[in-house]
């Protein structure tokens, strides 16, 4: 073994940059999380009402209601794909685990009776083991979602079909099958389980809104996958370059086809617990979410280019939108304007950030 | 065992390979032998049938005809991975690199080093970071195994792919075009990259269009004309004049 010699060649070129220049506080998630700050600061002077314990846990639960499910787009963004059919992936997941929920627990129907018998008061619905419903109605709006995944996976990874087009082309057929099997009507949860199902969906533990916990676990389990293993090293190589990362030995088609499967299970989680704070899955549940998904996503810093993306930017992105939708209501603007706000946002922070690699 | 791959049996060995598409006769009758720690230049004009060649070698598809015995042993290569498994590299024209991926993580890509906990298995992040240092030292490359790629020269970027090649302890690596898209300061750096290689017992088969680099650092160098081997000779019984008039076909073979 040779040691390095006296015509050691140099790469003077290349220092390294001050810290302020380098890592979260030189990119686009740190610039939105400063305007944030700068935000939460103007609101704490606009409105007496924004720091107030209720209106914080408010803000925490609204933004948890997007923000599970941008966790798991973002997994698709940094590979350079995206997933248009999260809206109505949350819309169908619910609705499924909605209508098996109440399905099983109305004596009669089918396969209910594996699972009810009526009390000895000839009314009351008594489920034979508490919480099983729950656990299979919800196991069933996950494995809808699964499906969902596997098939846009599929159309993206094997077959090579565009993300954009292949995801439009589920929104539009997710959304049609949430209408074909509730006939339009939307579906309630209810029986025996219902009160459980509440009180995973919108309940509270430790004073905290519990898909707010929710979505701290989920992050803080994106974040180590992302940074601490294969699939996340091989996420963000295929984001980067994907020939290169199909050359060196990276299994392309099994990673793409699990971050197609992520999203979906994020959307699908997520409309659960949206139907559980809500108490329906209507039909229209949760329309043009996808475009709330990814703007969050976008504004966090995540790159639709592919490459660049982390829990931390779409959680700040998601707390952003909600900040500034219950500002305007705090100041009582026309919530109509609150729409607008969030497209020049949008545009404002992908700019902040071309600013600053042109100015590097 | 590393004394008897230095002695005189070639590494590779190829014996009448030949590579017919269709009606179209790519490559014809070529024998060719490479032994360990050489620098063997392959030169040739556009379509002479140099990338053929390469592609043979590295199992990007198998030859119509002929033999090829690597390390004494014949072997058929059906895909590239074949050929990584028996000690053959290639360091790719655009070098496959991913540029927002750190050095480390590029020369790492797809075969990570892993520590388990229980099911699960998480990135060493400190063995790869201290063995891609070492392997950098190895190459005399500054290269910091903590920098992205994208804010890298194309010297270091050579030094990153060739690094993956070491990694995998190759024998064999195949450079196709090393220096055309880099300047000319690079360029001293990467023929030193590949004269480090060389001093570690492994052979590089250089394609290049650019005379003085093959002539800079190769030992031996063959030119291929309209597919078929025209020349086969130590650089030092060679000139830049003859390989030039053997390329262009002003002169039959040598």
């Amino acid at each position: 073994m040779s040691t390095p010699a006296d015509d050691q060649v140099s790469y003077a070129n290349i220092r390294e940059e001050q810290w302020w220049r380098r890592g979260v506080f030189a990119s686009q998630t740190g610039y939105v999380t400063a305007a944030l700050i700068v935000l939460v600061l103007v609101m704490n002077f606009a409105s007496p009402y924004f720091f107030t314990a209720g209106n914080l846990q408010n803000v925490a639960k609204n933004f948890s209601f997007i923000a599970i499910s941008a966790l798991g787009a973002t997994f698709v963004i940094i590979t350079a794909g995206i997933d248009l059919s999260v809206g109505s992936m949350m819309c169908f997941a619910a609705m499924i685990t909605s209508m098996v929920m109440s399905g099983l627990s109305t004596p009669g129907a089918f396969g209910a009776d594996l699972f009810v018998h009526v009390a000895a008061d000839g009314k009351t619905v008594v489920a034979n083991v508490p919480g099983l419903i729950l656990l299979v109605s919800i196991v069933a709006g996950m494995g809808v979602s699964l499906i969902v995944g596997l098939v846009n996976g599929f159309c993206v990874a094997v077959l090579g079909l565009s993300p954009f087009v292949t995801t439009l082309g589920t929104l539009s057929i997710v959304r049609g099958l949430a209408y074909v099997v509730s006939n339009g009507r939307g579906s309630f949860p209810g029986g025996p389980d219902v009160d459980y199902f509440y009180a995973l969906t919108s309940g509270t533990a430790f004073g905290v809104p519990v898909p707010f916990l929710y979505l701290l676990f989920f992050a803080v389990v994106m974040a180590v996958t992302l940074h601490h293993t294969t699939f996340g090293r091989h996420v963000f190589a295929i984001g980067g370059n994907e020939n290169a990362a199909e050359m060196t030995g990276v299994a392309v088609v099994r990673v793409k086809m699990t971050v197609y499967v992520i999203s979906a299970l994020a959307a699908g989680l997520q409309g659960i617990i949206i139907c559980g704070w809500l108490g329906s899955a209507p039909a229209n549940m949760a329309i043009s979410y996808e475009l709330n998904v990814i703007a969050a996503a976008v504004i966090g810093g995540a790159n639709l280019a592919g490459g660049v993306g982390g829990p931390l930017g779409a959680i700040i992105g998601c707390v952003l939108l909600e900040v500034i939708r219950n500002g305007l209501v705090l100041a009582q603007v026309n919530s109509y304007w609150q729409q607008t706000l969030v497209g020049v946002i949008i545009i404002a922070a992908v700019l902040v950030d071309r600013i600053r690699s042109k100015v590097s | 065992m590393e004394t008897s791959t230095r002695s005189d049996q070639p590494l590779l060995e190829l014996q009448g390979i030949g590579k017919d598409f269709g009606a179209v006769r790519a490559l014809h009758d070529v024998d060719l032998a490479i032994r360990p720690g050489e620098v063997v230049g392959v030169m040739g004009d556009n379509g002479a049938g140099k990338s053929t060649l390469v592609k043979i070698i590295a199992g990007n598809f198998a030859a119509s005809h002929g033999e090829m015995r690597f390390e004494g042993r014949p072997v058929h290569f059906r895909h590239p991975i074949d050929a990584r498994e028996v000690g053959i590299e290639i360091v790719y024209q655009d070098l496959a690199l991913v540029d927002n991926l750190t050095a480390t993580a590029n020369v790492y890509l797809g075969r990570e080093l892993k520590w388990k906990l229980g099911p699960f298995a998480f990135l060493d992040h400190r063995a790869m970071a201290n063995r891609a240092l070492e392997i950098f030292g190895e190459l005399r490359s500054e290269t910091r195994p903590q920098h992205l790629v994208k804010q890298m020269s194309g010297g270091q970027r050579q030094a990153v792919a060739i690094a993956r090649t070491r990694l995998a302890n190759a024998k064999l690596v195949l450079m196709d075009e090393p220096t055309a898209a880099i300047s000319v300061r690079q360029v001293a750096q990467v023929l030193s990259l590949i004269r480090s290689m060389r001093d570690q017992g492994v052979a590089v088969v250089l394609i290049s269009h650019r005379m003085p680099d093959v002539f800079a650092v190769a030992d031996r160098i063959v030119v291929f004309r309209r597919g078929e081997k025209k020349a086969d000779k130590a650089i030092r019984d060679s000139s830049p004049e003859e390989v030039t008039a053997l390329i262009t076909g002003a002169k039959e073979a040598a």
